[in-house]
């Protein structure tokens, strides 16, 4: 690009490099905090805050955190959930959407309305939650993994893909007598490993990152993803009383409650933004393929 | 005559049956991997809509929904004429509308902004940095805001080192919005901007370019080609948000809720989830969440329906 900028068009983009800084800024500053204060020697961040004289910090928060089985079960039960649910939503969702993608399928307008039309309306919290308990999923695994694995707009993604697949390659090995099955799994599925993974991202990250179905559905605390244990540390402020040892007394817990927050906050958030540049293409696509739709 | 019609009929009607028969032969493959999706959707999205009639029904548990009695409309009276109604439709509405205003315009600015950074590198690892909150669970967020807004937190250190006195922003409700509204631009705008970058992307330099030849100045391309190429994406994202006003998420008022703030922070999501699943009052709770979807349904059809009337005369693209 060759243009030539006059003195107020870099005035302009001086000012737009500040207010970019600033947007960063703005974005990052408070999570290093956390990052520093988690860091930091409890008495020290409950008198005076973070500080950066490096014989003010430890790693107590983090021996707490680590050591709690709370926070481990949550943590090993997101993890399971996150991927159970990842490959139950693309599972149901690719194959949805190939189907809905072959203009040969009859009824194709009909069904895509029947789906449709749950983006829109919704039998509301309290029926939904009176199914699952008839349906006897109350309190497991399923009551979180089943009711949202299917997903309108992951179906329409998917089908947005398979439309994109050249139909010449799917005729070519019609003509050679394969069977749709067939074609499916060895042309069409090795070729769809993008939308897979876009789809199965999406739904892990999503499942990571919910209270909400775990609160509703699971009462036995053994069940409890990593987002409600973090609900009771953190909102809740109920810091299990497990945490720290019988003998220590209530001004100890005091002293130790900070900064077990900041150490759950970087714990639980560190496995995703660790992830996320070495994605962000892929998450990128996502948005973009849902938007043409 | 008539016999030989007869025949024929029967025999077209053989026919069609045994090529539809022999379509599904073919094509049973299809249907088959339709299945799950629609076996699920049937369930867990048709089931619940049926399960919606105990809104009009006296609904006890043990008569199960078609055993429990019929009461009409009882339930949406009792919510529309209950004294929390209008503050609880208003917190919603409010809100939500709010929220649409102020947040709607930061993701474009960002785009507009990141657009002029011309290094590729630089303009990545900005995009980097403002999408990551959108990584940050939302009861993170909320368990941030607790910390940092809290009348010992870092905020307040500031604020009363300036005013002497700390500020109870999550206990008072007339700080509840504010605090909803800027923290869901902080998780969301740099996220929300992707589709509006993208775009920008596809303008051809050459437009600038000549642009620039003629003279035009920095604000006038941008108001006059960057604009332009990004309005129809504008009117979408704003056309799918405006229909959403009423579907406010729950997930993140609820934890934001402190007693003291309820005045502000409640809504109709959190007041059907308390009065349904915290005190098992089923069908008045069933008949507040169907108010609620009604209520986005017809927001929905008229936004859309305004949109279209719009495009027909100059409207909003």
């Amino acid at each position: 690009m060759f243009v030539k900028h006059s003195r107020l068009d870099r005035f302009m983009l001086a000012l737009n490099a500040a207010f970019l800084t600033l947007a960063v800024l703005i974005v990052i500053l408070p999570l290093i905090y956390v990052v520093i204060a988690s860091f930091m020697d409890p008495s020290v961040l409950l008198s005076q805050g973070i500080s950066f004289r490096i014989s003010d910090w430890s790693t107590e928060g983090y021996k707490m955190i680590l050591t709690n089985p709370a926070m481990l079960r949550g943590f090993a039960n997101a993890v399971f959930y996150a991927s159970a649910f990842a490959v139950l939503t693309v599972m149901v969702s690719v194959c949805a959407g190939y189907a809905l993608s072959d203009d040969r399928m009859k009824g194709k307008g009909f069904f895509m309305t029947l789906f449709l039309f749950t983006m829109f309306f919704g039998g509301g919290l309290v029926p939904t939650y009176l199914l699952v308990k008839n349906l006897g999923l109350l309190d497991t695994v399923w009551a979180v993994i089943i009711p949202g694995a299917v997903n309108v707009w992951n179906i329409i993604l998917s089908r947005t893909f398979f439309k994109g697949v050249p139909n010449e390659l799917k005729e070519a090995s019609n003509v050679d007598g394969a069977s749709e099955m067939r074609i499916f799994f060895s042309i069409v599925l090795p070729l769809s490993k993008p939308i897979i993974f876009v789809l199965a991202l999406y739904a892990f990250v999503g499942q990571w990152n919910s209270y909400f179905d775990a609160m509703i559905y699971l009462d036995n605390p053994n069940l409890h993803p990593l987002q409600l244990v973090l609900r009771s540390i953190l909102i809740q402020n109920q810091v299990d009383p497990s945490m720290i040892s019988d003998q220590l007394a209530a001004a100890e817990m005091k002293r130790l409650s900070e900064i077990i927050k900041y150490a759950a906050i970087v714990v639980s958030s560190l496995p995703l933004i660790i992830m996320y540049p070495f994605f962000q293409k892929y998450f990128e696509k996502g948005v973009m393929v849902g938007s043409i739709k | 005559m008539q016999n030989s019609i007869q025949v024929n009929h029967r025999k077209l009607a053989a026919g069609r049956k045994s090529s539809l028969m022999e379509y599904f032969k073919k094509h049973y493959f299809l249907y088959l991997m339709l299945s799950p999706a629609l076996i699920l959707t049937l369930i867990f999205k048709y089931g619940p809509m049926y399960g919606a009639i105990i809104a009009f029904k006296d609904f006890s548990p043990i008569k199960g929904i078609l055993g429990s009695e019929w009461v009409g409309l009882y339930n949406f009276e009792k919510f529309l004429s209950s004294p929390n109604f209008e503050v609880i439709f208003m917190n919603t509405l409010k809100l939500s509308f709010f929220g649409l205003i102020l947040s709607f315009p930061v993701p474009i600015l960002l785009a507009l902004m990141l657009n002029q950074v011309r290094r590729a590198g630089v303009k990545k690892n900005i995009q980097l940095f403002l999408y990551a909150p959108n990584f940050i669970s939302v009861v993170v967020v909320v368990g941030m805001l607790f910390i940092f807004l809290s009348p010992t937190g870092p905020i307040n250190q500031l604020f009363s080192w300036i005013t002497g006195e700390p500020v109870m922003f999550m206990s008072r409700p007339e700080y509840f919005r504010w605090i909803y509204i800027l923290s869901d631009i902080w998780t969301g705008a740099g996220w929300a901007s992707i589709i509006y970058v993208a775009a920008l992307a596809n303008v051809d330099p050459e437009l600038h370019n000549a642009a620039n030849l003629d003279g035009a100045n920095l604000l006038q391309r941008i108001r006059h080609i960057d604009l332009p190429t990004i309005r129809p994406i504008m009117a979408i994202v704003f056309i799918l948000a405006a229909g959403g006003i009423m579907s406010i998420g729950f997930e993140k008022a609820y934890l934001m809720q402190t007693a003291t703030n309820l005045p502000t922070s409640e809504i109709i999501p959190t007041y059907v989830y308390k009065i349904g699943l915290q005190s098992g009052d089923y069908a008045y709770s069933a008949a507040v969440g169907l108010f609620n979807s009604i209520i986005n349904v017809i927001l929905l059809l008229t936004v859309n329906f305004t949109v279209k009337k719009l495009n027909e005369g100059e409207g909003l693209y």
